[in-house]
């Protein structure tokens, strides 16, 4: 049964892409997001964290409904989305309006030839378009001052804005449809120090005005502490740790996670440097090793690693992939 | 003598609206073997101050400044032919985005053998076998057969480890780094600032850090100097200024790290760097800082003296309190 408070439900949820090697290469799959299982309830917020090509913008945009999802079951609302059942155009858009998403880059991710009014209510226009232009602007001016920006900037262009500004206008722009889950893709990445606080506070402030659940995509750990309930770990599109952010920042299980939490620089110079060093980068995921994804890298490795990928297991505090797991 | 020694340093940019000061009354003092780390946000100054230094500023760019000393020699009134011998060679830096400072229709190789002709008495084979050297010191696997590779073909961490070792070519005695790891993942921006810091404890090389990143600060520098709106505002040790930091902009900027946050709510700065047309009267940070009195509006504050972290500021901080006189 599932919970009314539970707005994501994701089970085994993986997404492939097929790949052509030139013409007389044939076909390979790349294996972006393999078998992620996570459920998501209102108010609270899911972190997930890896280096880039882990996988973690395809789970963005499976969640989101921008593409669908190969293999697995993804239960959004209430509703039921998989590769085998189509929805009707009508149920999809409904379904689209309550998972909005905010992009990385607030430079790309606005029109630079619309007003901030005109890409405010757009989305009411798209979707809900028995909605007179009053009341849409009515709409959009109430979630202007709801994002801390003066009533005067309605008419403004994109280019008269600074990042941090920007930001604001397309959290404002991903809140108009009033959904239930918001898909923050690295929101404060691009932006400066004193500018992240800012948006940060705001992010928590919404959260608990509307209840919101947000699923937080982000490489910076300091950041994720801060903000998560549940972190998930990414290594190589799979899950490799999973668990609350209090139990997987103070005891991480997983080799990889420790290694990651090691390499974030602490902004405290008195602090011990005990840094794991990581051989190598990443792996290409179109050949990704047998085993577990991250036995080049690890320290720990034996040759049971190097054959078959551990499973998702439950270790007391939380679940890990990994056939050895760390203990404090 | 300071290796590198900069006073008053000013650059003027001509727009279209009349001139933008970006960089005002900076001075950066640099010994040999030191490890700097400039900090500040974006429109600071901290990139242009150090791209005047290597020359490379757009001809709308004015430079004025009492004193640009490197290594005995002055920059400032040097003929292009003086500058182009020492820039690149006894000065090097490390550009932000590896990937498109790299040029894309040369091969790595070449890119790494042009420096040495221009500035090494080498022959060919001295060069080529100095290439493979260089490659292998900054950790880069089968250096001879990523010579041949063209930079779409590394990744992001190769093609700044290319960077490095086109940088150390010439073994400098000055490395400037701009903001050298922000495009690269966790695990390979340790193994990079891992890496120049040995190449600098080896070479006893200076260096350079221009970041915004207060974690990669304190785990590297030695000093550290901290801009805001094109002025340095403090200079202090790292453990001191993260301990104690004397101006208010630097106190806040910590305060608002989230990981030294004790509620949901971070303590954060309001409103934004002033830009070219609402440069405040007094105290650049003014409008924005919680400890501003009357006098901050109208007067521009000078540095403190040395033991205050010469911090630009008519009330520094000891201790997270504002002290009355200091000037």
């Amino acid at each position: 049964m599932l919970n009314n408070n539970t707005l994501i439900e994701a089970t085994d949820l993986s997404r492939h892409y097929e790949v052509s090697n030139g013409l007389f290469g044939g076909k390979s799959t790349v294996k972006a997001l393999s078998s992620a299982s996570f459920h998501l309830q209102a108010g609270s917020t899911l972190a997930v964290v890896g280096e880039s090509g882990c996988g973690k913008s395809t789970l963005a945009r499976v969640v989101t409904m921008i593409e669908p999802p190969t293999a697995g079951q993804l239960i959004l609302d209430g509703h039921r989305i998989s590769g085998d059942i189509s929805l009707t155009d009508e149920q999809r858009a409904e379904l689209r309006a309550s998972v909005q998403i905010v992009f990385q880059d607030p430079f790309g991710s606005l029109n630079p030839r619309q007003s901030i009014g005109r890409i405010l209510e757009e989305p009411v226009l798209i979707n809900r378009p028995s909605v007179s232009p009053t009341q849409r602007e009515q709409q959009a001016r109430e979630m202007l001052a709801m994002v801390g920006l003066r009533p005067e900037h309605y008419d403004r262009y994109p280019h008269m804005f600074s990042g941090g500004q920007r930001q604001r206008i397309a959290v404002a722009r991903a809140l108009m449809l009033e959904p239930r889950i918001l898909v923050l893709d690295e929101p404060v990445s691009a932006l400066d120090l004193s500018i992240q606080s800012q948006i940060l506070n705001l992010l928590v402030e919404l959260q608990e005005r509307l209840n919101l659940a947000y699923l937080f995509i982000s490489h910076d750990l300091s950041v994720v502490r801060h903000m998560a309930d549940e972190v998930m770990v990414m290594y190589l599109g799979r899950v490799v740790e999973s668990g609350s952010a209090a139990a997987v920042f103070d005891s991480p299980k997983h080799p990889y996670t420790q290694a990651l939490l090691s390499a974030t620089p602490v902004a405290d110079p008195t602090r011990e440097q005990t840094r794991i060093r990581l051989q190598g980068e990443l792996p290409s995921p179109l050949n990704p090793p047998a085993g577990c994804a991250f036995n080049p890298r690890c320290w720990r490795a034996q040759d049971r690693c190097r054959v078959t990928a551990p499973e998702l297991s439950d270790e007391g505090t939380h679940i890990v992939a990994c056939y050895f797991p760390l203990h404090d | 003598m300071p290796l590198l020694d900069v006073r008053n340093l000013c650059v003027d940019f001509r727009t279209a609206n009349g001139l933008f000061r970006a960089v005002d009354g900076v001075d950066v003092q640099v010994n040999v073997g030191d490890v700097l780390a400039i900090v500040g946000e974006s429109g600071s100054g901290k990139s242009v101050s150090m791209l005047a230094l290597m020359g490379l500023l757009p001809w709308t760019a004015t430079i004025n400044a009492d004193l640009l000393h490197f290594d005995g020699v002055d920059l400032a009134s040097a003929n292009t032919q003086q500058r182009r011998s020492i820039i690149g060679k006894d000065v090097a830096m490390i550009f932000q985005e590896p990937m498109s400072s790299l040029n894309p229709c040369f091969t790595i190789g070449f890119q790494l053998r042009e420096t040495m002709k221009a500035h090494l008495p080498l022959s060919r084979r001295e060069r080529q076998s100095r290439a493979i050297q260089l490659l292998e010191q900054v950790g880069l696997p089968e250096p001879e057969r990523r010579l041949k590779a063209f930079p779409h073909q590394l990744s992001g961490g190769m093609c700044q480890r290319v960077m490095i070792a086109m940088a150390i070519a010439c073994k400098p005695k000055l490395l400037i780094a701009d903001e050298p790891t922000p495009a690269l993942d966790v695990t390979i921006q340790a193994q990079i600032l891992e890496l120049l810091l040995d190449l600098q404890k080896d070479t006893g090389m200076a260096l350079v850090l221009i970041t915004h990143d207060m974690g990669v600060v304190a785990e590297t520098a030695q000093r550290v100097s901290v801009q805001y709106a094109g002025q340095k505002v403090e200079e202090q040790g790292v453990r001191d200024l993260f301990a104690n930091p004397h101006h208010p902009y630097t106190h806040a900027l910590l305060a608002a790290l989230p990981e030294r946050a004790t509620s949901r709510q971070l303590p954060s700065i309001p409103g934004v760097v002033p830009g070219q047309f609402d440069r405040p009267k007094g105290c650049l940070f003014s409008p924005r800082c919680t400890y501003a009195k009357d006098r901050c509006f109208q007067e521009v504050p000078v540095a403190a003296p040395p033991a205050l972290g010469l911090a630009r500021c008519h009330y520094p901080l000891v201790d997270g309190i504002a002290q009355r006189e200091v000037s």
